[in-house]
């Protein structure tokens, strides 16, 4: 691209002409989070043009599952798909799949997931500001945050024996109750994790150097995010309250007291980079309310007993969907009379969320373009899918 | 140095035994710290490094300099091969040479010359000639940001930090570095920090200007070795690597060993200036050459761990905001302390 974007004449009337530079940022960048390849243009240090290339990872999701052989071998391959949200993932298909198939499960079953996708909303904000620190070049607060992470694997490992694909939330149940010792444990968990929310609140968020870096940048305006559809922290970082757990509750997240957290612009504009992180960080804080209501009132029950032994739907769609750390994960299935599903789309948050950076980065620095990649929190296990 | 010319007759040798005694220190030098980062690193951030070779891995950065050694070399086909063969070992030049009029104890300094700081300025200013072929030679926009970044930025915190010296040059009336460091002996209440060895008055009054000039060239210091948060040349967030994106094996070893040794450098500079240099710190306890040695560097390497330390802290500040901190805020606080010092000296 060799078009001029600003004309200086000189004493003589000669115009001189500064050129803009293409320069491709990934697909193998440290910084995109993944293979995302963008295409930036760039006039000097300011960014004139994003553009996305997306792809790298498609797997066919969704062409996949229509060759399955049942409707519950979906299940450990939608895990794939968000790789650091996996139960979310899990959590969303089974919501999708219990609409379709009319199955109420037991109380006990609800507690658990939402305790479950509770952890693993934590564990994927942990993951998500960590990574922001280092697009600061911020390192340490990562390692803070990942030591803590760590713990909600060994709860997620304890209970079904994997770290990062559980395969655990299935349709009508679980595939194990849980461990003796794992409420004791997740307390012991959330004693010492307020702890390291309060250090690291200290050690990144609050920094003058790292406000400096984020307020006033990157900002996403109230009906832009709207207009984009963007969700989860993304939407409610623009000040924008909506939050599927209070205003669609799909389990019994009814029953539980929590705040929805909206960014009010406290550094700089409603909607900057910097409301979006602290969206995710003071998120943590609600998750952990929710946990510590769900562990205080577990209720007993066999969580096994709605599962379906043969799956075979009346013809007909359904479509759940659930609030995601990253926003709103949505499946929408449509069966036929057949043990597998006919057709299957995901409506992934980060994908969605993903489409607005080229309006939102328009004008900023490159450096800022890292942050606004960082704040959107893409997994491009899910953009691509 | 002159019970060092004693023993060695042949003036050829002595030169050249003399010159390379920096260059050993800066290797083994590189050694330590590559090992002591690697460790605070951890430390600060919860977790062990190098644990395997030898005890706690204290062999493990003879390893790492093997296998930079061992490694393949490649340049890029479409590099401008001369340039980016030339580079590194450039960057290298300007530090080492400015090894030189460092007065490392009582007993030994590369060349005593009466321009010794203002030397030191000019010719560790040739790193950024280096980084900036380096980075248009790569061939590579990554790497050219990195460069155009690095010139923009050293150059810009070089005047700063030109005045912080400025200012205490004109306390001392010497740029020998060496005349320096004799003029702060005696004592800690004798450095420069605390006033220097003035009449308790104009000591008094000297210690706050001093303080900030000292704040300042510490920030520009910072700014100059491309240490966070001012390593937006090699911000590997957002430019890969900058300028050394391309190089491998011995010459990323070098560009790495400069780096190391200019960090050193303005440790050194500051201490000199404002610490007493190699002079001890309890008087005429624990004081001669090779006392003067020891201090000399362990004073450096405080500041050195001091730069480790808030890399490993702080985030990264963005260009425009590292303009402006050098611009509008040191530049002009040095010059209120260059017109107040001039005005206490004469007073």
């Amino acid at each position: 691209m060799t078009e001029t974007t600003e004309t200086i004449k000189t004493s003589t009337g000669r115009v001189l002409r500064t050129e803009e530079m293409v320069v491709n940022m990934g697909p193998q960048h440290p910084s995109t989070h993944g293979v995302l390849r963008l295409e930036v243009v760039l006039d000097g240090e300011i960014v004139v043009d994003v553009i996305p290339h997306m792809g790298y990872l498609h797997r066919c999701f969704e062409k996949h599952c229509e060759h399955m052989t049942s409707y519950q071998q979906v299940v450990p391959y939608v895990d794939r798909m968000d790789y650091v949200a996996s139960m979310t993932n899990e959590m969303a298909y089974a919501v999708a799949a219990e609409k379709l198939l009319k199955i109420e499960v037991p109380e006990r079953v609800h507690y658990i997931r939402i305790i479950m996708s509770e952890l693993q909303r934590i564990a994927s904000h942990l993951i998500a500001i960590g990574t922001f620190g280092i697009d600061m070049g911020a390192f340490t607060p990562f390692l803070y945050y990942f030591r803590d992470r760590e713990r909600i694997l060994e709860l997620f490992e304890m209970t079904c024996g994997a770290r990062l694909l559980y395969n655990y939330i299935w349709i009508g149940g679980l595939s194990h109750d849980l461990p003796p010792g794992f409420i004791e444990k997740t307390r012991e968990f959330i004693t010492d994790f307020k702890k390291t929310l309060k250090e690291v609140n200290d050690l990144l968020n609050y920094n003058e150097i790292f406000i400096k870096r984020t307020a006033n940048v990157g900002v996403l305006p109230k009906d832009l995010a709207i207009n984009y559809a963007c969700s989860g922290p993304m939407l409610r970082g623009s000040g924008v309250s909506w939050d599927l757990r209070r205003d669609d509750p799909y389990t019994l997240y009814d029953r539980f007291e929590w705040d929805v957290i909206v960014g009010k612009g406290e550094m700089g504009t409603v909607g900057d980079v910097w409301d979006r992180n602290m969206v995710r960080q003071r998120e943590m804080w609600e998750s952990l309310r929710i946990i510590e209501q769900a562990l205080a009132s577990l209720p007993e029950g066999d969580v096994q007993k709605a599962i379906p032994k043969r799956i075979r739907p009346v013809p007909g769609d359904a479509y759940g969907r659930v609030e995601g750390p990253r926003g709103e994960l949505g499946f929408y299935i449509v069966a036929e009379d057949s043990v597998t599903p006919y057709r299957i789309k995901a409506r992934a948050p980060a994908f969605v969320n993903l489409s607005v950076i080229n309006e939102i980065s328009k004008g900023a620095m490159l450096a800022d373009l890292v942050a606004i990649i960082g704040s959107i929190d893409i997994v491009l296990g899910e953009v691509d899918r | 140095m002159e019970t060092l010319l004693t023993i060695l007759n042949e003036p050829a040798v002595t030169a050249v035994l003399l010159a390379l005694l920096p260059l050993a220190f800066i290797l083994v030098y590189a050694l330590v710290v590559l090992y002591g980062e690697m460790k605070m690193a951890a430390h600060i951030q919860n977790r062990l490094a190098y644990m395997e070779n030898g005890w706690h891995g204290t062999l493990q950065p003879f390893a790492d300099m093997l296998k930079l050694l061992q490694k393949e070399d490649i340049i890029p086909a479409a590099a401008d091969k001369f340039l980016f063969i030339l580079a590194p070992y450039l960057v290298f030049v300007g530090t080492y040479a400015s090894f030189a009029v460092l007065p490392f104890s009582s007993g030994y300094i590369g060349s005593n010359i009466d321009l010794g700081i203002f030397y030191l300025v000019a010719v560790s200013s040739l790193v950024v000639v280096g980084l900036l072929m380096s980075g248009w030679a790569s061939n590579n926009k990554w790497s050219l940001f990195g460069a155009l970044r690095s010139a923009a930025q050293i150059v810009s915190y070089e005047i700063p930090g030109v005045l912080a010296i400025l200012g205490v040059v004109m306390v001392y009336g010497t740029m020998n570095m060496q005349t320096m460091t004799q003029m702060q002996e005696g004592g800690i209440q004798n450095w420069l920090i605390l006033g220097g060895d003035l009449p308790l008055g104009q000591k008094l009054a000297l210690i706050p200007f001093v303080f900030v000039l000292f704040v300042i060239y510490l920030i520009s210091s910072m700014a100059e070795v491309n240490r966070t948060p001012f390593d937006l040349p090699e911000a590997e967030s957002e430019l890969v690597q900058g300028y050394n994106t391309e190089y491998s094996g011995m010459k990323f070893a070098i560009f790495y060993l400069a780096e190391y040794a200019n960090l050193f450098l303005v440790s050194a500079v500051v201490v000199v200036m404002f610490f007493g240099g190699w002079s001890s710190p309890f008087g005429s306890f624990m004081n001669g050459p090779v006392w003067g040695g020891f201090w000399f560097v362990a004073k450096g390497m405080f500041f050195v761990f001091f730069n480790i330390w808030l890399r490993w802290t702080l985030p990264r500040l963005r260009v425009d905001q590292l303009m402006y901190v050098s611009w509008k805020v040191l530049t002009p606080f040095a010059l209120v302390c260059i017109v107040a010092i001039g005005f206490i000296m004469v007073v």
